[in-house]
C-alpha cells in the first residue's frame, strides 16, 4: 500500500456517518469507531503504514458486519473527536541512506513521531477547548505565552517532525538555487558563512532541540534560531524554513554521540533547498523582502 | 602619583598569586568503572555502558576542560564578559562531569548488590518520607518519565531540613542548581544516550529495569554520612 493510499485512508473513513473533513491539512475529524477498524484491518496488512490511530480500544465486533459498525456509531453519536494524523514522509525509508538509515526513519518516524501523534489525540479527546484548531493556531495557543500546556510538547513535535521530514530529501545537499541563495548570500554574507553558522548553532545546544532556519518578520531578514526540546519558532512569531532535529533518537543509530558529523552529513547530503526555496516562496506572502515597489504613475 | 603605585602593587601582588593557583590548578580524568562494561547486562548492555563512559563522559570533560582553560585566560585578561560567556559551557560539561561521575557509582552488577533494597537508616527513611520503597521507585519512574528532552532525575536528602526528595533536573544541570543543601544519593541518567540502542523511546522500561542494578549500599553510605 501505497503513502497516498494510506492517506486517502484516512480521509475516507471520515465521510460515513456524521463526521466530515473539517479544515486544513492534516486536520480531520473522522468517527472514531470506523477508524478504529480501519486501523486494525490497516495494522494487520501493513504494521507500519499506519496513518491515524485514535488511542482507542477497538471495537469487539467484527469487520464483516458493516450494518452493526453503522447502529454503533448511531447509538454514540457523540464519539466523535477531532483528531490530528500520522503523515508520513514522502520518501521511502530507504531514499535517504547511507547518510540517514532505514531503521532510523524507522524508529524516528514509526515509533518517535507516532507516539507524539498518539499522545497529542489521547490529549484532545479529554480536552475539547482545544478542539477544531489547525496545528499552527494550537501550537500557539498551547504555548500560552512561554507557559506551556500539557499538550504544547507533543503538539509542537507533531510539528516539528513533519516538518523536519520535509526539510530532507534524497540526494539532498548541494547549494541554495535562485533568489534563496541571494537571500542567504545577503542575509549571511556568504553561503559559507550561513553554514558555519548553522552548524555551530547545533553544537551549541546544551541538551535536546532543534536547530531552524528561519525568516524574520519584522526585520524582514533570514536568521539561525536554536529550540530547547519541543519549541518552535512559530510561537514567536517567525516563520520556519527549515529544520535539523538534534535530539539523540534523530541521529544516534547512524552517528551516535558524533553530533557534527552529523549535522555536517545532514548539510552536504540530505537538506532539501527545494523546500525551503518553496516555503520562502510562501513566506514571501507575508514578508517582502525586496525594496518597496512603487508603481510609477 | 606613588600612592598609586603603591596601590597597584598590593592589589596585583595576591592577585597574580591567586593566578599562579589557578594555572597550577588540576585538569580532570575520566573516572574507572567499579565494573566491567558488559556487567549491568540485561539492564543496561554493554555497548551503551562503553558509549556512554568513554564518549560521552569523556567529551564532557575534555569541554570541560577546555572551558576551565579559557576562563582561566579570560579571568588572566580581565575580560569579564568572556568570562560570564563561559559560565553555561562550564555548567554543562562540568556538570556532566559530576553527574556522571555520581551514576556510575550509583549502579552495580546485581551479583555485587546491584539492586538490593536498602537497610538501615536509608531504607528507614524511604518508609518514612515515601511510604515504601515501592512507593519511591514509581514516583522516581514518574518524574522520570515526565523530562521534557534531555536531563537527571535525583533522589536526593536535603542536609539542613534532614529529609528525603525527588528532584529532576533538565540537560546536565547538576543537582545543586535545585539547592545548595542537596546530597545526590541516587541520579539516574534519562537522556536518550543513556537508553536508546537498548529501549528506543520506551524510556519508561529503562526506567523500570534499571532498579535491578542501582547501588543502594553507595546510596545508604552518602546518607548516612550527609544526614548521620
Amino acid at each position: 500500500m501505497s503513502w497516498s493510499c494510506s492517506n486517502y485512508l484516512c480521509l475516507s473513513s471520515s465521510s460515513s456517518s456524521s463526521s466530515s473533513l473539517i479544515s486544513s491539512h492534516e486536520l480531520t475529524r473522522v468517527n472514531s469507531c470506523n477508524l478504529s477498524c480501519e486501523y486494525k484491518e490497516q495494522r494487520r496488512k501493513d504494521p507500519i503504514n499506519i496513518v491515524a490511530y485514535n488511542g482507542l480500544k477497538p471495537p469487539s465486533y467484527k469487520l464483516d458486519k458493516p450494518q452493526k459498525r453503522k447502529n454503533h456509531a448511531l447509538k454514540k453519536p457523540n464519539n466523535i473527536s477531532a483528531y490530528y494524523s500520522l503523515k508520513p514522509p514522502s520518501y521511502k525509508f530507504d531514499a535517504l541512506e547511507p547518510y540517514m538509515s532505514k531503521r532510523t526513519l524507522e524508529v524516528h518516524w514509526g515509533e518517535h513521531h507516532r507516539a507524539y501523534v498518539d499522545t497529542l489525540n489521547k490529549y484532545l479527546s479529554k480536552n475539547d477547548v482545544l478542539y477544531g484548531y489547525t496545528m499552527d493556531e494550537l501550537l500557539k495557543v498551547t504555548y500560552n505565552n512561554g507557559n506551556p500546556l500539557p499538550e504544547f510538547n507533543v503538539a509542537a513535535q507533531v510539528w516539528n517532525h513533519d516538518f523536519f521530514w520535509e526539510s530532507m530529501q534524497p540526494g539532498g545537499g548541494n547549494l541554495p538555487i535562485l533568489g534563496l541563495m541571494e537571500q542567504i548570500e545577503k542575509d549571511f554574507g556568504s553561503f559559507a558563512n550561513f553554514r558555519q553558522d548553522f552548524i555551530e548553532s547545533a553544537m551549541s545546544l546544551f541538551g535536546s532541540g532543534w536547530v531552524w532556519l528561519v525568516l524574520k518578520r519584522n526585520e524582514k531578514r533570514l536568521a539561525i534560531a536554536t529550540t530547547t526540546n519541543a519549541v518552535t519558532p512559530l510561537v514567536w512569531d517567525d516563520i520556519p524554513l527549515l529544520s535539523l532535529d538534534m535530539w539523540e533518537h534523530a541521529y544516534y543509530r547512524d552517528y551516535k554521540n558524533d553530533r557534527v558529523k552529523y549535522a555536517n552529513v545532514f548539510m552536504d547530503h540530505l537538506v532539501s533547498w527545494n523546500a525551503v526555496l518553496g516555503r520562502m516562496a510562501r513566506a514571501q506572502a507575508f514578508v517582502n523582502l525586496g525594496e518597496p515597489k512603487i508603481p510609477v504613475a | 602619583m606613588a600612592l598609586r603605585t603603591l596601590v597597584s602593587r598590593k592589589t596585583l601582588g595576591p592577585w597574580s598569586r591567586f593566578h599562579q593557583q589557578i594555572r597550577g590548578l588540576q585538569t580532570f580524568t575520566l573516572p574507572d568503572l567499579a565494573y566491567d562494561y558488559g556487567a549491568l547486562e540485561p539492564a543496561i548492555s554493554a555497548e551503551i555502558m562503553q558509549l556512554h563512559h568513554q564518549k560521552h563522559h569523556q567529551t564532557y570533560i575534555t569541554n570541560y576542560n577546555k572551558a576551565l582553560e579559557q576562563l582561566d585566560d579570560a579571568i588572566a585578561k580581565g575580560d569579564a564578559s568572556t568570562a560570564v560567556k563561559l559560565q553555561s559551557a562550564i555548567k554543562f560539561n562540568g556538570g556532566g562531569h559530576v553527574n556522571h561521575s555520581i551514576f556510575w557509582k550509583n549502579l552495580a552488577p546485581t551479583s555485587e548488590g546491584g539492586g538490593e533494597a536498602p537497610h538501615g537508616s536509608l531504607g528507614w527513611a524511604i518508609d518514612q518520607h515515601f511510604g515504601s520503597f515501592e512507593k519511591l521507585i514509581a514516583k522516581m519512574n514518574t518524574e522520570g518519565a515526565g523530562v521534557q528532552g534531555s536531563g537527571w532525575v535525583w533522589l536526593a536528602v536535603d542536609k539542613e531540613l534532614k529529609r528525603l526528595v525527588v528532584e529532576t533536573t533538565a540537560n546536565q544541570d547538576p543537582l545543586v542548581t535545585k539547592g545548595a543543601s542537596l546530597a545526590p544519593l541516587v541520579g539516574i541518567d534519562v537522556w536518550e544516550h543513556a537508553y536508546y540502542l537498548q529501549y528506543k523511546n520506551v524510556r519508561p522500561d529503562y526506567l523500570k529495569n534499571i532498579w535491578k542494578v542501582i547501588n543502594w549500599k553507595y546510596a545508604s553510605e552518602i546518607y548516612e554520612k550527609e544526614c548521620p
